[in-house]
């Protein structure tokens, strides 16, 4: 039950006060150091007064770390680690919820084992794959004679090589297998009445149409929610980017903004870097703000 | 229109059989009600006729053609939902068009189908909404709605009319009732109701654990039940039952308490039977009058038009219902008086009909 009492007011008034003032002081203080200008952002204690350079803080991060590009390439991989993860996990739960099909029980654990398994545990074997991804069936060639009998044969000498470094491709895919949304849209998928089923099947629509039809609209909030946390997710991704992109062109903003951080010795650039974390912080935000309504939705669920 | 054969069909799930060889024909434009308790398999039969259900054994066939493996869009069936079952992102006009949509039926044609059961169903204020704007009555009627558009050989309804409330469920019953006399369209109906059956049904067919009890018009079925079940589930309130040995001018009951002398039982003496007798069909009398059983009164049910009386027969719970303007007071002895005419025989140990030949048996002189 819920009480209202004033005084109980406005202690739950406070303990949210002070969590929000928790949660937004660091975004602050990164917000005044990015107006002070080199001498001001070095004092000890920094001024907590913001400083007149912001904007040229701004502008000098954009043209240092060659944000322009960057943004763009993180945009292009994170939109598309949500879409696939979105496609990939309705198609997957549609699987496994609505098939009964030999090995199912199998499957679905074979995905679930992937959760324990993330990117940075399989870092290594993960990069040899993407490095070459035919890797794996050029080595089945090999063990089992074949390359060296169709060496023999034709005298062709077989080198299988499909290399996905420094590419869109490399840096999504990747990052789409895991199991995290189909999870998501099992349970989804669990809530949506069987009668709903049967009376498609009785309107004599199939599978596919089905799922197009009737659960894709219904999972549109499932569907904003689960692109919105992917897209931060991958929008925020270091470890992968950092590793596969050895060509700038590819490079994505969070990754630059370490050529932002002064290095040892270096000038203590830190309102510049300040500058540039805020520009890279502000695309997420703004996809935030317009999802929120339908993340919210989508994921306290139950809309009757 | 489409008859139905339904022929030894019997269902499974994994191990527990669930209906038990089932055989029924169906005419072409007939309205069927399968009425039963619940778990009875009715909904189950239903579905297997639907194809929304394997069939374990057994053949169905929709007007000569064998169906068990056709899906259910091949079979010409349409299906009304106990929860409606709407697509609850659609439009009411989408809902009911979107048969046709799957079909392939061009824009035009079908929005001119969508208005004709609109106007049937006087639904076409309401075609923009979505089904969350709608209330219960409302729902129900797109429903039937979607499954009038196809123009389906064969209705299935299961238990639609259990989510509304008391007076819409009657309203909407005899709606049912008036589309059938219109589209004359061979109609399955699954209800526990015994009301709705009753009133709905051409034909009857009563099914417990299973297995058919009885088939026929409500009337033979109210009048003649074949088994103690069906007698104990059709008419409310339900029918009073007394374990009794037929006698040679009568029955002794309830182990010899109590004795009805009446010389037409037209049964071997002997015979341990279950007599069952309907509430409306009892009379009461004067605790005096001769031939009459005496019990005392337990409650009293108003009615408004009658009143059912709850009588304590020596333990054995009895009730009498009645419309004359008697109100004997809970704890009073009052008299009852049962026809011999009125009374059901029923074998106690299988529970089956036992068939009385009155003729034999002259009229005692009174």
């Amino acid at each position: 039950m819920v009480e209202r009492t004033p005084i109980l007011n406005f202690f739950t008034h406070l303990i949210l006060f002070i969590g929000f003032v928790f949660c937004i002081a660091p975004f602050v203080v990164v917000a005044i150091a990015a107006s002070h200008n080199l001498k001001d952002v070095n004092d000890v204690p920094m001024s907590l007064l913001p400083g007149s350079d912001f904007w040229v803080n701004i502008k000098t991060a954009w043209t240092t770390a060659d944000l322009g590009p960057k943004l763009l390439n993180s945009f292009i991989v994170a939109a598309g680690v949500a879409a696939g993860k979105v496609i990939i996990s309705a198609l997957t739960a549609f699987a496994i919820v609505y098939f009964r099909f030999p090995g199912r029980i199998f499957i679905f654990w074979l995905i679930f084992v992937t959760l324990m398994l993330p990117l940075e545990v399989r870092i290594v074997p993960t990069y040899a794959v993407v490095a070459n991804v035919l890797a794996p069936y050029q080595a089945i060639l090999d063990a089992t004679g074949l390359s060296w009998l169709i060496e023999k044969v034709s005298g062709v000498q077989v080198s299988l090589n499909l290399g996905l470094l420094n590419s869109y491709t490399g840096l999504i895919l990747p990052l789409v297998a895991t199991a995290t949304g189909t999870f998501l849209y099992r349970q989804f998928f669990l809530t949506v009445p069987d009668e709903l089923t049967e009376a498609a099947r009785m309107d004599g629509a199939g599978p596919l149409r089905f799922f197009i039809d009737v659960l894709l609209p219904l999972s549109r909030n499932n569907m904003a929610a689960l692109g919105t946390i992917m897209f931060l997710w991958a929008w925020n991704q270091y470890l992968w980017p950092l590793l596969i992109t050895t060509d700038q062109s590819h490079a994505m903003a969070v990754t630059e903004l370490k050529s932002l951080i002064p290095n040892v010795g270096g000038t203590p650039e830190w309102h510049i870097a300040m500058a540039g974390t805020l520009i890279v912080m502000l695309p997420p935000l703004i996809v935030v703000v317009f999802m929120q309504r339908w993340l919210v939705r989508g994921l306290i669920a139950t809309e009757k | 229109m489409a008859s139905i054969a339904i022929r030894d069909v019997k269902k499974n799930y994994a191990k527990t059989q669930v209906v038990h060889g089932v055989d029924l024909d169906f005419a072409s434009g007939e309205f069927v009600v399968i009425l039963g308790p619940s778990g009875c398999g009715k909904s189950t039969l239903l579905r297997m006729i639907a194809g929304l259900e394997e069939i374990s054994g057994g053949t169905i066939a929709i007007d000569g053609t064998v169906v068990n493996k056709l899906e259910p869009r091949q079979r010409g069936c349409a299906m009304v939902f106990q929860n409606y079952a709407l697509y609850p992102h659609m439009s009411v006009a989408q809902n009911i068009g979107y048969s046709l949509k799957v079909a392939g039926v061009p824009a035009g044609e079908r929005n001119q189908r969508i208005q004709a059961v609109a106007r049937m169903l006087e639904l076409e204020h309401l075609l923009e909404r979505k089904p969350m704007a709608l209330s219960g009555g409302q729902r129900q009627r797109v429903a039937m709605g979607r499954a009038m558009i196809r123009e389906p050989k064969v209705f299935l309804f299961d238990e639609p009319l259990s989510n509304l409330d008391a007076k819409l469920r009657v309203q909407m019953r005899s709606e049912i009732r008036k589309l059938h006399r219109r589209l004359n369209a061979t109609s399955v109906f699954v209800t526990h109701d015994q009301v709705e059956a009753m009133t709905l049904a051409d034909r009857l067919v009563v099914m417990n654990g299973g297995r058919v009890e009885q088939v026929g018009t409500p009337g033979e079925i109210y009048t003649r039940p074949a088994s103690r079940f069906v007698a104990t589930f059709v008419g409310a309130p339900a029918m009073n039952i007394l374990e009794g040995t037929v006698e040679r001018d009568g029955l002794s009951l309830l182990g010899g308490s109590r004795r009805l002398a009446t010389a037409r039982v037209g049964l071997p003496v002997g015979t341990k039977v279950a007599m069952g007798i309907r509430p409306e069909a009892v009379r009461l009398v004067a605790p005096e009058t001769a031939g009459a059983l005496k019990a005392t009164v337990d409650l009293v049910e108003e009615l408004g038009a009658g009143r059912v009386i709850y009588v304590d027969l020596d333990g054995a719970p009895f009730s009498v219902m009645t419309s004359e303007a008697v109100h004997p007071e809970p704890g009073s002895t009052v008299g009852l008086k049962i026809s011999p005419d009125d009374m059901h025989f029923f074998s106690s140990e299988t529970g089956t009909r036992l068939d009385v030949f009155k003729a034999s048996v002259p009229e005692p002189a009174l």
